[in-house]
Order: C-alpha cells, then sequence, then structure tokens
C-alpha cells in the first residue's frame, strides 16, 4: 500500500532529472507497476476486509495510519487505471509538439498529482486528508497552467483560488474538530460525534462540506471549472475531469457516511438540489458551448451533479452508495475518454468549434466511435457503466418515493444524448466543398487508440458491474 | 476568557478577513497575502482551542508546522503564476469573462 504513494513520489523526482523523453517512459512502466499494486490490494481488500499500515511503525495517536476499504480500494484501482492510458496518450500527444513547453513538467507533475491521489484514498485522519488535498490541488493547478498562454494561466489562477479557499475552510474545520474532541482520526470520531455533538462541530462539518463543494466544482461553485478543464493540454483536462473533482467528492462522501454522519441527515437535500440544478444547468451550457472541448467540461459540470443525487438517498441497503461508486468510476473513464478524443479531432482538423468537425467521421472513424461509446455511458444506455449508475441511483430513489429524482435523472440522460448528438451530427456531416481544409495533420494511431481503450472500458464496466459492487461492500 | 479562547477568536477574525479579500479583492497580490492570512488565522485557531488548562498541546503544533510548508508552496506556485501573467499580459488582475 505504502508503495502506491513512495512509488509515484519517487519516479516524479526521477523524471525531472531525466527529462521529458526518458521520464515519459519511467512514468509509463511504474504506472503499469502501480496498476498491477492496486490490482493486488483490491484483492486483498475483497478476499480479508480492511487493509491497514502504520506508516513507519508509529500508530494512531501520534503516527499516521493509512487504512484502506472496498470504497478506497475502489478509487485506487481507478486512479491507476485511468492515468496508465492517459499517460501513454501523453507520450505521443506531446511527442507531435516537441517545441511544446508543457511537455516537460507533464512527467513530474504527474507523478505528484498521483502520487496525492493515492494518498489521499488511503488516508484515515482528517489532517493528513489535508496536506494531500493540496498536494492534489496544487499539482492539479500547476499542470494547468504549465507551458499555457495567458488565458490557461488566468484559468489556473482562477482554480488556485478556488482550491485554496476550499482547503482553507477545510482546515479550519479540522482546526475547530481537534479543539473539540482532542483528535483528527477518522475513526476514533466517529463514535465521539454520534454520543455529543456540540454547535462547534456542526460548524465545523459545514465549513468541511462547502469548503469540499467548492474543490468538487457543485453547482454554483462550478465557475472555476470550465476555462481551466477546457483550455489545458488534453492529457490534463482528462486527468482533471476523471479524477481530481473526485477525488474531492470522494472526500465528502467518506465523510458523509463515517464521521458526520449523524449530523448531516437533515441537511441531505441541500447537496441534492444543487446536484439537480447542476445536471440541468451544465448541460445545457454543454449544449451551447462553441468550442468542442468547452462542450466536453460542461459535460462535466452535469455529471459531478448526479454524483450529489445519491446523499438523500444513502441508507442501510447501500445501493445509493453503489450508485455514487459506479458514477464515480464510469464516468471517469468516459470522461477521460471524450477529452482524449476530442483532443484527437481538435489536432487533426487544427479546429477546436463544434461547428467545425465535419467530415471527422469518415476520417478518424476510431476516434468517434470512442467519443460516440463515451457518450453512451454519459446518457446511460444499456450495456455501459453509466447506465448500471442510473439505474442503481433510480432504484435507490423509488425505493424512498422520490419521484422528483426520477425524473432529474432522466432529464440528464436526455440532454446528455443531446450535446452528444450535436457533435455526432456535424461529424457526419460532410465538409463544406468550397474551401479545401487547411490543416490536415495526419491522425497518431496511438492517440486515437488509447481513446478508444479509455471509452471502451467505461461499457465495460457495466458487464463488470457485480464486481466493482462487491469490492465497494469489502471491508465494511 | 482564557488566553487560548482570545487566541482562536483573533483566529476567526483573521480567518475571515482573509476570506473576504481572497473574494472581494481583484489585485493579485494582495489576495495572495490575503491568502495567508486566512491560513495564519487557521493555525491561530489549531493551536489556541487546543489548549487546556493552559497546557500546551504539541500534536497541533506539528500540524501547523506541516501546514506552513503547505502554505509556503500555494503562495510560492501562486507568486510564480502571478509573474508569468504579468509578463505575459501586463496585468495584474483577472479581467474579463473568458468562460464560454
Amino acid at each position: 500500500m505504502v508503495w502506491l504513494i513512495a512509488l509515484p513520489l519517487g519516479w516524479a523526482s526521477l523524471t525531472v532529472l531525466l527529462g521529458p523523453r526518458r521520464g515519459a517512459w519511467t512514468a509509463i512502466s511504474a504506472l503499469t507497476a502501480q496498476l498491477w499494486l492496486a490490482f493486488e490490494l483490491a484483492q486483498t481488500v475483497r478476499a480479508t476486509g480492511t487493509v491497514r499500515h502504520a506508516v513507519g511503525g508509529w500508530g494512531a495517536p501520534l503516527g499516521i495510519d493509512l487504512a484502506v476499504d472496498g470504497l478506497s480500494a475502489a478509487m485506487l484501482l481507478l486512479a491507476q487505471g485511468v492515468a496508465l492510458p492517459v499517460a501513454i496518450y501523453a507520450r505521443a500527444y506531446f511527442k507531435v509538439r516537441s517545441g511544446h513547453p508543457g511537455g516537460v513538467w507533464f512527467w513530474p507533475l504527474l507523478g505528484f498529482l498521483i502520487a496525492g491521489l493515492n494518498a489521499l484514498f488511503a488516508s484515515a485522519d482528517l489532517f493528513n486528508l489535508y496536506v494531500t488535498l493540496e498536494l492534489v490541488g496544487l499539482a492539479a493547478v500547476a499542470l494547468v497552467a504549465a507551458g499555457g498562454g495567458a488565458p490557461q494561466v488566468a484559468a489556473a489562477l482562477r482554480y488556485l483560488f478556488a482550491t485554496l479557499l476550499g482547503s482553507g475552510a477545510y482546515l479550519l474545520g479540522v482546526a475547530l474538530i481537534y479543539g473539540v474532541y482532542g483528535t483528527v482520526s477518522t475513526a476514533t470520531l466517529e463514535p465521539l460525534l454520534t454520543v455529543e455533538a456540540p454547535r462547534l462541530a456542526w460548524i465545523a462539518g459545514l465549513l468541511m462540506l462547502s469548503g469540499l463543494m467548492l474543490k468538487t466544482a457543485l453547482f454554483p461553485f462550478h465557475y472555476w471549472l470550465p476555462p481551466a478543464h477546457g483550455g489545458a493540454a488534453t492529457p490534463v483536462s482528462a486527468l482533471l475531469s476523471a479524477l481530481v473533482v473526485k477525488a474531492s467528492f470522494y472526500l465528502i462522501l467518506r465523510l458523509w457516511i463515517g464521521p458526520f454522519a449523524a449530523l448531516v441527515d437533515r441537511i441531505a437535500w441541500l447537496p441534492a438540489v444543487l446536484g439537480a440544478t447542476a445536471v440541468i444547468w451544465g448541460s445545457w451550457h454543454a449544449l451551447r458551448a462553441v468550442r468542442l472541448k468547452a462542450l466536453v467540461a460542461w459535460s462535466t459540470v452535469a455529471q459531478i451533479g448526479y454524483l450529489f443525487l445519491v446523499f438523500p438517498l444513502l441508507g442501510d441497503d447501500r445501493i445509493a452508495l453503489h450508485a455514487g461508486g459506479m458514477q464515480m468510476v464510469s464516468h471517469a473513464f468516459a470522461k477521460a475518454a471524450m477529452f482524449t478524443a476530442a483532443g484527437v479531432i481538435v489536432h487533426t482538423t487544427g479546429r477546436d468549434a463544434v461547428a467545425e468537425v465535419a467530415g471527422v467521421a469518415s476520417r478518424l472513424p476510431v476516434t468517434l466511435f470512442a467519443f460516440g461509446l463515451a457518450g453512451m455511458t454519459l446518457m446511460g444506455l444499456p450495456p455501459s457503466g453509466g447506465f448500471l449508475a442510473k439505474w442503481l441511483l433510480i432504484e435507490a430513489a423509488l425505493a424512498r418515493g422520490r419521484w422528483d429524482m426520477v425524473v432529474v435523472v432522466l432529464a440528464g440522460g436526455l440532454l446528455a444524448a443531446a450535446y452528444t448528438f450535436r457533435v455526432l451530427r456535424q461529424a457526419f456531416l460532410l465538409p463544406p466543398s468550397g474551401e479545401r481544409r487547411r490543416v490536415e495533420r495526419r491522425p497518431i494511431a496511438v492517440l486515437e487508440w488509447t481513446a478508444f481503450v479509455l471509452a471502451a472500458a467505461s461499457v465495460a464496466m457495466g458487464l463488470r458491474g457485480m464486481e466493482i459492487v462487491q469490492l465497494l461492500d469489502a471491508g465494511t | 476568557m482564557t488566553g487560548g479562547l482570545l487566541f482562536a477568536l483573533t483566529g476567526v477574525a483573521l480567518f475571515a478577513s482573509g476570506v473576504a479579500g481572497v473574494v472581494l479583492i481583484d489585485n493579485l497580490l494582495r489576495r495572495i497575502l490575503a491568502f495567508n492570512l486566512m491560513g495564519s488565522g487557521a493555525f491561530l485557531v489549531l493551536v489556541g482551542l487546543a489548549q487546556r488548562n493552559e497546557v500546551a498541546d504539541p500534536v497541533p503544533q506539528a500540524m501547523v508546522l506541516t501546514g506552513i510548508v503547505v502554505a509556503v508552496a500555494a503562495t510560492a506556485l501562486a507568486l510564480a503564476m502571478t509573474r508569468k501573467y504579468h509578463a505575459l499580459t501586463g496585468r495584474l488582475e483577472l479581467t474579463g469573462d473568458d468562460n464560454d
């Protein structure tokens, strides 16, 4: 388990020395090893339950404890599973842009990002979680800015202040919790908060959760996401939308079902209302977006909304938790696929407008197929992972008689279909015959096929749904 | 009122003014300073509230040390990006709405 954190930290530092060309190979081989480690860990968790580790042999009250249960193991597997294809994509992507300065900094920052994510998923105390949140946030901001022009740096600065504000609120919450209970270990806090929760603990919980919502870009805190995710280099957009927003959502879910379970029952409707608004608002903007990558970024805002619908439905039957887990996993793969496919289209045609993808169907069939498969997951068509997530969500909503949420889920699916078909329809049109297209770069097979693999994975999640649900339930 | 509580209340006031600064101020340098004010406020709460019976608790002090390292790193990144932004545009404010 420790290797999942130590290894990326190590190769992140190594890639600075090796330079981008050898660094890329180091990163890809290390990520392959990490994927295997995460897979082994998930097997162990499924067989024996929660795995614990005291770092450096120091136990809980003084030292740092790591704990991986089913949910953490699933997230660790997801992070390595998305990062490896994106790294292969990034190597080819930056190779054809040998002048792109982003290629130099991508590899070390990728290592720090993955190390932060893995540490976040494995941490079991509130303060350690704060440190990992900051590590993830700073690496993500630097990735957005690296090698970009003024718009990227402006988007990164906006993102930086949003993420610092979010983690600042979280830190103040941690300070209050420590002041009240004298501990930050989540396992110790859970019974303490259930027995007695003074008003200060309430305020702390609200501060921490709203800080994390800002970092997850829940409506109305989403303002920083579209420029940052839509403007960054394509591999960066894919990582940010697939993994980084999931990290803070994972933490909200973890706190919600863990230490704060006793406090938050009465306000569970609030994230659901914001989530429902995000589904509609994000989809609407995706329908109207001019740039292709902005469309995909707005779609992330909408899909994050689904995640927040689960909170009023959480209960003993765990269906809503399964729905949330499935949605995180399938959206991560689908969105990484959509961004990488969009990146191929932008690279080959040299244009970034939705209105100008005409003719892509005949020239980039694999890429367009990947885009369509990813769209299928976002719409929730069977047999994709997105279908299973929405099915579970509707099942949980019906079990509690929440018809309003069923309507939101179905409306969101229709809107997702509308913005996906907006791109597909354009792609099948013939390019305007009068003008010869200016930029005709040759498509690169590695880029096309990594996008396809990610999209196929997002659909295959639906077929392997039972395994994922079993993993989520392990160690509880 | 004990000394610890006084520290904590000061910390909350500092944190609140820091948040107001980060949200309301346009100038990037002043925003970065406001973020540091915010962080210091949170650290003061952490150390102040944890003092029971006027005995200092070492654990939050270790946390604050870690927090300061994080804040320094964040400030350095913010300053580097502000310099880059200034070099590219000649401005020190984020202007306009570049969403689409």
